[in-house]
């Protein structure tokens, strides 16, 4: 392509009038949302890892059963409540109510139970000592680290649930669109991508080593 | 015209009811105004504020009579400096140009009926305004107002009343506040780049916006990056506070003789934190001033600005570099002389696009016909506390200069003329400018310009003598400098700032009255009352509910198009087809 065709067709694409990436300002909306909101997970992730670089002997309590096996179980749950999810767009766009109603119900079930599933964790380390402000192994910043991450993305998945109730209802009753379901889909799965780092980075990097 | 681009906003009908219509309006012109009246009354706060710390430091010793105790505590000055900071940079700076003249002026330039999404545009307000009633609120809870500066710094922040008056529940009001004032700001920052993106009107294309809309747009980018990183400091701070956990704070803290149970964290952390966000968010104070100014400039010049791309194009760079430069707040925090050179060198390259910026205002002057309207002055005024201030700039930008400067009133004197009073600079010209949009009537332009030679001598008398107290060695955030002798002899040179900021605080009245009083008894406006390009000049003033009473432009042009040879006007509007437009030859 040369240089003037490419002008031409940016010319074109952004000589106002229409929305140059030919999609509706609603999903723009949630794409530019979710860049911010990355930022605000990347800076909790970057300070995680900037305290936990400082510290020499930042505990690794997690051991593969029960801790890792349950967590990686949530994990299988969230990618399921994704999979329904995108099944559940898919059936939107082809105008199957019903279809799409139940999938969006499936994964809002898959989203409280990773919710509920958390939260029994959660209990499980109060009752071993573990606090956000301090902990049986000796450097408190890993409870603060641990409950401030996952619980910034607990909260994430419970609005999400919210979020898709009112889309399933809605959608269901005729009031929102195929196009209504796919935005908060973005949502969702982005809300997935960001346990997609949490797990890797505050449940693998921290396994017992023994 | 058509108005099929804009399916979905195809009726608006104005609501009924008063609460509708004036406070929870949808409306992004009374959003606008809004926000506008939020900053008016934010601003009169930070003036008083100013003017009891200039006051304290004449006069340290002087009975006042709402100080509880008679005398100003130091406490209480740094409580002072703190809210003074935090109302003038987040509720003013940020508040006033983008938030108030973004929300109004941005959907009419680009020819749009509203903001691509009003209902999220008033809940940004009213998060806003939430943050504002927090950030008062801090004054009259017991202990008052926080007292570690509007970076927030910590440990002093994050641990509780044991480190001083304001620490306790006043700072966690500061923390709640700006967390709100974050989210509120990056949503509305998402609505104004959707808004660009999406609903600019036919053959508005990127490189005919005005550089209003430019300025707004990447200012907008700028907020929708950082205020998330500045939400996610204020949750992890929140959580130092009142969770007990320790990001912020390390080992070993010991304030007034106890031991602060706090382990492991990093007072650097927060500083990283709040300058990612810090630094780009002068550039939001400063780029909707950098784009009224190009504007201002060209219509009263009655010249096509010069250089448009490059303006567009500098804008970007200056938002661009903005996000690599955080460290040179920190060079005495300690730090790698690498980064230090590294951050140097970024912050420098900075001085590059605004020199483009300041070349193309002075090539846009050259040779107008130059008509020194109110607006006008104050845009020549916004150039020169820039470059004035800007300059400074490059001397703190050196770690080693800035070792010996960081502390002193030098910096003080820097960040108030080139982003403080230069915004406030934009902010009164864009008042000027727009007033008679907004309202329909003019404001009277004697008094503008009394208002504009008080201002503007005012302000160099308060923060030209300043840098030279900075150089001779007068440190900031002291409350009571007079007990030293090398700091003692500088008293006079207080004193004059203090006069000159008494006197441009007085003046100030002048502009509230002459605001007030044209509301009701300015002249009639007409649609275009100073002969400008952009289309918010071809709907009625003020422009009805949709904007253009559902006739909507087209655009077919450049948005300076000011003294075109062979036509008999000396502007030709954008939204002018090549054969309207060739009636004027």
């Amino acid at each position: 392509m040369s240089e003037a065709e490419f002008e031409g067709i940016v010319e074109s694409r952004w000589s106002g009038g229409a929305s140059p990436f030919a999609i509706n300002s609603k999903k723009l909306g949630m794409w530019l949302f979710i860049v911010s909101d990355s930022l605000t997970f990347s800076a909790l992730l970057i300070s995680y890892a900037y305290v936990r670089l400082e510290t020499p002997n930042w505990p690794r309590p997690f051991e593969i059963w029960p801790a890792i096996a349950k967590s990686s179980f949530m994990t299988f749950v969230l990618l399921s409540s994704s999979l329904t999810m995108v099944l559940g767009v898919n059936a939107a766009f082809k105008g199957d109510r019903k279809k799409t109603v139940r999938y969006l119900i499936a994964t809002i079930i898959f989203g409280i139970a990773f919710v509920l599933i958390h939260a029994t964790e959660w209990v499980t380390l109060f009752g071993e000592g573990v606090t956000p402000w301090g902990n049986p192994w000796g450097v408190p910043l890993f409870g603060g680290t641990f409950f401030g991450l996952t619980g910034l993305h607990m909260l994430h998945v419970t609005i999400g649930v919210a979020y898709l109730a009112i889309i399933a209802w809605g959608f269901g009753k005729g009031k929102y669109t195929a196009e209504h379901v796919e935005v908060s889909g973005l949502y969702w799965h982005f809300v997935d991508l960001v346990w997609m780092f949490i797990f890797p980075m505050v449940y693998l990097l921290s396994v017992n080593p023994k | 015209m058509s108005s099929h681009a804009h399916t979905g906003h195809a009726v608006v009908v104005e609501p009924s009811g008063f609460i509708r219509k004036y406070i929870f309006s949808i409306d992004h012109k009374v959003i606008g105004i809004q926000y506008f009246l939020l900053a008016l009354t934010a601003v009169c706060v930070g003036i008083v504020l100013s003017l009891l710390m200039r006051f304290h430091l004449v006069y340290p010793g002087a009975h006042l009579p709402l100080v509880s105790g008679g005398i100003m505590t130091p406490e209480q000055y740094l409580a002072l400096v703190t809210m003074h900071g935090t109302i003038m940079v987040f509720f003013v700076l940020t508040t006033a140009p983008q938030g108030g003249f973004g929300n109004y002026f941005l959907p009419i330039q680009i020819g749009a009926p509203d903001m691509a999404f009003p209902r999220l545009n008033m809940l940004s307000f009213w998060v806003t305004f939430l943050a504002f009633v927090a950030i008062i609120a801090a004054f009259v809870v017991p202990g008052g107002a926080p007292i570690s500066g509007w970076t927030g710094y910590t440990p002093l922040s994050g641990m509780g009343e044991v480190t001083g008056p304001g620490e306790g529940m006043g700072q966690t009001l500061w923390i709640v506040s700006i967390s709100l004032f974050c989210l509120a700001s990056l949503l509305g920052a998402l609505n104004f780049i959707a808004t660009t993106i999406d609903l600019r009107a036919p053959g508005m294309t990127l490189f005919r916006m005005p550089l209003t809309v430019w300025g707004w747009f990447v200012t907008a980018i700028l907020g929708l990056l950082a205020f998330g990183v500045l939400l996610a400091g204020g949750i992890l701070l929140l959580l130092d506070r009142s969770a007990g956990t320790s990001f912020f704070l390390p080992a070993g803290l010991v304030v007034n003789d106890q031991l602060q149970p706090h382990s492991g964290g990093s007072p650097l952390l927060w500083q990283h934190l709040f300058w990612f966000f810090g630094h780009p968010e002068v550039y939001i104070a400063i780029l909707p001033g950098m784009g009224v100014a190009s504007h201002v400039l060209s219509t009263f010049s009655r010249k096509p600005v010069f250089g448009y791309r490059a303006m567009a194009m500098a804008l970007c760079a200056i938002g661009f570099l903005g996000f690599m430069v955080w460290g040179h707040h920190m060079f005495l925090s300690g730090m790698s002389p690498y980064s230090g050179f590294a951050f140097s060198v970024l912050t420098m390259s900075i001085g590059v696009p605004s020199a483009i910026k300041t070349f193309n205002w002075i090539g846009t002057l050259w040779g107008g016909k130059i008509q020194f309207k109110s607006p006008m002055l104050f845009a020549l005024g916004f150039v020169s506390l820039f470059v004035s201030g800007g300059l400074s700039g490059l001397f703190l930008a050196q770690p080693a200069v800035d070792n010996m400067l960081h502390a002193t009133y030098y910096v003080v004197a820097h960040f108030h003329l080139v982003m403080g009073v230069a915004a406030i600079f934009g902010i009164f010209s864009a008042t000027y400018f727009w007033f008679p949009k907004m309202f329909g009537r003019m404001m009277s332009e004697p008094l503008a310009k009394i208002h504009f030679w008080f201002t503007f001598v005012g302000a160099y008398c308060i923060f030209m003598p300043m840098h030279f107290v900075g150089l001779a060695g007068g440190i900031r955030r002291y409350a009571d400098a007079t007990g030293t002798t090398y700091a003692g002899v500088l008293q006079p040179v207080h004193m004059f700032m203090t006069y000159a900021a008494f006197i441009t605080g007085a003046a100030q009245l002048i502009f509230l009255f002459n605001f007030f009083w044209s509301l009701k008894h300015g002249a009639i406006a007409g649609k275009n009352p100073w002969n400008a390009t952009t289309l918010e000049w071809i709907t009625d003033s003020p422009p009805p509910i949709d904007n253009f009473g559902g006739d909507y432009p087209s655009v077919y042009r450049g948005p300076y198009e000011f003294s075109v040879p062979g036509y008999r006007q000396d502007f030709i509007p954008q939204n002018l087809t090549p054969e309207q437009a060739a009636l004027l030859k």
